[in-house]
């Protein structure tokens, strides 16, 4: 019998009851008396001068309320305190085709839409930047003035161990460029705020966020308004992965349009604007150098990467700094050097999206990890299970390991899909390939300096036994509501069903740093934990008095506290509840969680990288390639994850499954694209994101490492699924039809290419991937040039 | 613009309301009737959260107009459960088979895609009751989820199919 009465048990979750039957209350579900509709004027030009902004027709038009634009709100904001080059609307200047400009408020979703075609903005357009490769090159425009060099918005270098003598000491080294196209989150759910600012002089804040705190911080400074009369509420996400956590320009649009209003306001974003908002997967160019002894052993890795940001910066400085800084955890490397340029171009702003900044590299280093084991003639997953990194370990780049769970989700895959006898004997148009990656369970610093808890959690009781629990994290669906009940429950003793959740409001809440580098399970898990061992020692004292029996021969489970040698002895734990407040006063108590000290170095750029716990994966794809059509077909991925202990199995599965399927749509045809600054699919009849016809058979295999630190043993599950399903795939393309993919995505088109069939020359190739950076051909005035002509292309078709 | 007064019948009871002409059913169960459970991604008919059940059948009720569904029953997610399992104790007795199963199954994640998958499911076993995993994906496949890569909520169907 398992030690826990609710961990490890597929309990169904507490908030599923009111997603099943239609009463969760989304953002976009919320209608407030006297509510006005909200909509958000976006530029039409990717980079311009904006000369005038005149909303008097706007204005005037009936039921228009008030507009506002960006001269209201002038106050720089920005995820990152330290790179905040954004404003809530734009002022002066516009950067991209979507930034939003002005906003209105009124009567009715209609008439604020129509009247967005009466506000007249006087646009000056500027040289448009598109490719990294400009962004490097152009010294002679700026997208922002502040740029030291050229368009570089973040340029570093990081360099651990003797990087020179590892390569002399190779036998082999490998020299692979690789490119990762950007793509979006595509969540179900449209970004949503409505804004209240009452007769009390408080706002109140409704949306779909994944960091009502950070929120709550930059809505303070571009307000003007303290923070004490503002009440930031994260309302159920429907869908987020990293998409919605930033703050956006319509969440101070409707707050400042409520202020002035003085009446609700209500602004949800059509699908077109969500894929503007973006925050995406960055597109990256890499060049990995790799040395290793002739048995595999790695001497030295020399890692690269150009990242392009779009136009602000969002969380870059830290997606820059990860592009490099985990690719030392899952193997042994004794010499690293990495050097990352990230840079600034016309296009929506690039972000976080599930696997923030590791997925790129990953995917790259497992590519070449494979090509290596093929070089030395190894099994590329005997070799990788080699050339581990171990537990309890530091890396070159001083991370701290402890559990480290790849090598058992290695020997899994290996039981589960007989990947080493099946590698290379599928025949031609059947393929098998296998990938490894790592992932942090909460990122080991803030976004902002400071020495507070990172989570914190209360816990009431009350008189009747049931437990309330409060916690500022947000529920995005990834089932953060019902661990904070699962490991409150199970710390006290109850069932998660009689655990109510308060999350995401700032101001019945602790502060809890947000929904984002999976970090909720581990540090908001503690947190609560932490609370509930405080309740839980003032109820097992009670009982002990009450039943005559030492404390610590007492436990607790489905609502007993009962004595270990005769369980026949209890006290129930409502009734232990009412002795305890009796002794104690009001039964409440407040827990909290920072990482450790000592995770991680202490260079310039060390905040990034270290974790109180890494989580481990790994992932074997099976494809079919239709030689006359190019098309992929993934049968099957089956992904092994370590993820500490899984609090609910049921809903660990679901975050493989979910991350391999995230993984599988972003190798396969998901791609973030632009023509003359105008992104060519910005709707999900082009954006495709696969359908349950597209999407592979799914396996998820827990792996359980138990980690010494995470709550109950847990460490996350929800982002690192996603990173070795997609070199996997691109390991099993090659397996099947003997072509490199070295740059994503694989579509149709590039097969067919790599075999010859596009064209009458018919010339095959072996490797589809950039060969370098395409500098020294920056042409002055092309994109321009560009922009113009698919202008005057789409003036010519327009109907007269 | 010109309101039009309509009687609807929305999970068995008559609602007569005025709304614009041009306003989908979508606009109207949402925003004139308070039936928020039906969900919006697109208001385009790409992503299917907005799938209702017209006289037993799915349909996206971002591009349907209310005046053309006339008569004709609509069903949305707040009338899935409606006694379907009455008699039985507890929870049972009001949720229908498929809420309890995707529950159990962990088919609803973000719960964004889950009314208008729980409706397009429904249409499914009330034609066919013990579907194959094929005709659930062919079924389900004007439903976009991005959250589960669909194996629960394929888990899900077929438990609630074999509870029939």
């Amino acid at each position: 019998m398992s030690e826990f009465s609710v961990i490890g048990r597929r309990l169904p979750k507490v908030n599923s009851w009111a997603h099943l039957t239609g009463e969760a209350r989304y953002a976009d579900d919320l209608f407030l008396p006297r509510m006005l509709y909200g909509r958000v004027l976006r530029s039409t030009r990717p980079h311009a001068r904006i000369r005038r902004v005149d909303t008097g027709r706007a204005l005037a038009y009936p039921g228009v309320v008030a507009v506002v634009t960006g001269a209201d709100m002038p106050e720089k904001m920005g995820i990152m305190p330290s790179t905040q080059d954004e404003t809530a609307l734009a002022v002066d200047r516009v950067r991209y085709v979507g930034e939003p400009v002005a906003a209105v408020a009124a009567l009715d979703e209609d008439i604020a839409f129509d009247a967005l075609s009466l506000i007249q903005v006087d646009y000056e357009d500027l040289e448009p930047i598109f490719t990294i490769e400009e962004a490097l090159e152009r010294e002679d425009v700026k997208i922002h003035d502040e740029a030291k060099r050229a368009n570089v918005f973040k340029e570093v270098h990081l360099s651990f161990g003797d990087l020179e003598g590892g390569f002399a000491a190779a036998d082999h080294v490998r020299d692979d460029w690789f490119f990762f196209e950007g793509n979006t989150h595509a969540p179900i759910e449209s970004h949503s705020a409505v804004a209240s600012y009452g007769p009390d002089d408080k706002l109140t804040l409704w949306t779909a966020t994944q960091v009502p705190h950070y929120l709550h911080r930059e809505l303070e400074k571009v307000l003007g308004l303290p923070r004490s009369r503002i009440r930031v509420i994260a309302t159920p996400n429907g869908g987020a992965f990293g998409g919605k956590s930033d703050p956006f320009g319509h969440e101070f649009a409707a707050a400042l349009l409520s202020i002035r209003t003085r009446r609700p306001v209500k602004i949800t974003l059509d699908r077109e604007e969500v894929f503007y908002a973006h925050r995406g997967r960055h597109p990256v160019k890499m060049r990995i150098r790799t040395g290793v002894k002739k048995d595999g052993e790695i001497t030295a890795v020399h890692y690269q990467s150009w990242l392009d940001g779009g136009a602000y910066a969002s969380y870059g400085i830290a997606t820059t700094y990860y592009t490099g800084a985990l690719l030392t955890v899952t193997y042994r490397i004794p010499a690293y050097k990495f050097d990352g340029v990230r840079v600034y171009t016309n296009k929506p702003p690039c972000g976080p999206k599930r696997g923030h900044g590791t997925t790129q590299p990953r995917y790259g280093f497992e590519c070449q990890i494979d090509k290596i084991a093929e070089d030395l003639d190894l099994d590329p997953l005997e070799y990788r299970k080699k050339i581990l990194q171990p537990a309890n370990s530091r890396t070159v780049n001083d991370l701290r390991i402890t559990s480290m769970g790849l090598g058992e989700c290695l020997d899994a895959l290996q039981r589960s899909t007989r990947y080493s006898e099946r590698r290379g004997q599928l025949g031609r148009g059947k393929g098998i390939g296998l990938a490894g990656s790592a992932y942090i369970s909460g990122a080991g610093l803030p976004i902002y300096w400071n020495e507070m808890p990172h989570s914190g959690a209360e816990i009431r009781i009350d008189r009747g036994g049931g437990v309330t629990v409060m916690c500022g994290t947000s529920e995005i669906g990834q089932g953060s509501d019902n661990m904070l009940a699962s490991v409150a429950a199970e710390a006290l003793g109850v069932m998660p069903a009689d655990v109510h959740v308060v999350s995401g409001d700032t101001s019945l809440a602790p502060v809890d740093l947000g929904s984002y580098s999976s970090r909720v399970t581990f540090m908001a898990g503690n947190a609560v934990r932490d609370a509930a061992m405080k309740l839980r020692a003032l109820l097992v004292a009670a009982a002990a008095e009450k039943l005559e029996v030492p404390a610590d021969r007492l436990l607790s489970a489905y609502g007993r506290i009962y004595d270990r040698d005769d369980p026949s002895k209890f006290i129930a734990f409502a009734d232990a509840a009412v002795l305890a407040e009796s002794k104690h006063g009001t039964l409440v108590a407040a827990g909290s969680y920072k990482p450790p000290k000592g995770i991680g170095g202490s260079f310039k750029g060390a905040g990034v990288g270290p974790t109180p716990a890494y989580s481990y994966q790994a992932a074997v794809a099976e494809v079919t390639v239709d030689m006359d059509t190019g098309m992929v077909t993934v049968d099957k991925v089956t992904t092994a994850h370590d993820c500490g202990r899984a609090l609910n199995p049921a809903n660990v599965e679901g975050q493989v499954e979910g991350s391999a399927y995230m993984g599988y749509g972003e190798i396969i045809g998901e791609e973030q694209v632009f023509r003359g600054g105008l992104h060519k699919k910005p709707s999900l009849l082009d954006y495709k994101i696969p359908t349950s016809l597209d999407t592979p058979v799914l396996e998820a295999i827990v792996v359980e490492s138990v980690d010494a630190e995470g709550p109950f043993g847990a460490k996350e599950a929800g982002e690192g699924p996603l990173n070795p399903v997609i070199p996997a795939i691109a390991n099993a393309v090659y397996d099947a039809i003997g072509v490199r993919f070295d740059e994503t995505p694989i579509t149709a088109e590039k097969i067919l290419t790599a075999l010859g069939k596009r064209d009458r020359r018919g010339e095959q190739k072996t490797r589809i991937g950039p060969d370098g950076l395409d500098t020294g051909k920056a042409d002055p005035k092309r994109a321009l040039r560009r922009l113009t002509a698919s202008t005057d292309a789409r003036e010519r078709k327009r109907p007269n | 613009m010109t309101k039009q007064l309509l009687t609807l019948r929305v999970n068995g009871e008559p609602r007569t309301i005025a709304a614009d002409s041009h306003h989908t059913l979508l606009e109207v169960l949402r925003e004139e009737l308070g039936l928020t459970g039906t969900k919006h991604g697109c208001e385009l008919g790409e992503c299917g959260a907005c799938t209702v059940l017209v006289d037993g059948v799915p349909v996206l009720a971002c591009l349907t107009l209310p005046a053309l569904v006339g008569d004709a029953d609509v069903t949305t997610v707040e009338g899935l459960a409606n006694g379907a399992g009455a008699g039985a104790p507890g929870r049972e007795a009001t949720l229908h088979p498929l809420q309890i199963a995707f529950a159990e199954e962990g088919a609803a994640q973000c719960g964004y895609c889950t009314p208008g998958m729980l409706m397009t499911a429904k249409a499914l076993l009330d034609t066919t009751a013990r579907p194959t995993r094929a005709q659930i994906a062919s079924a389900i496949s004007g439903n976009l989820c991005r959250c589960t890569g669909y194996t629960a909520i394929y888990e899900a169907i077929e438990k609630a199919a074999s509870r029939a």
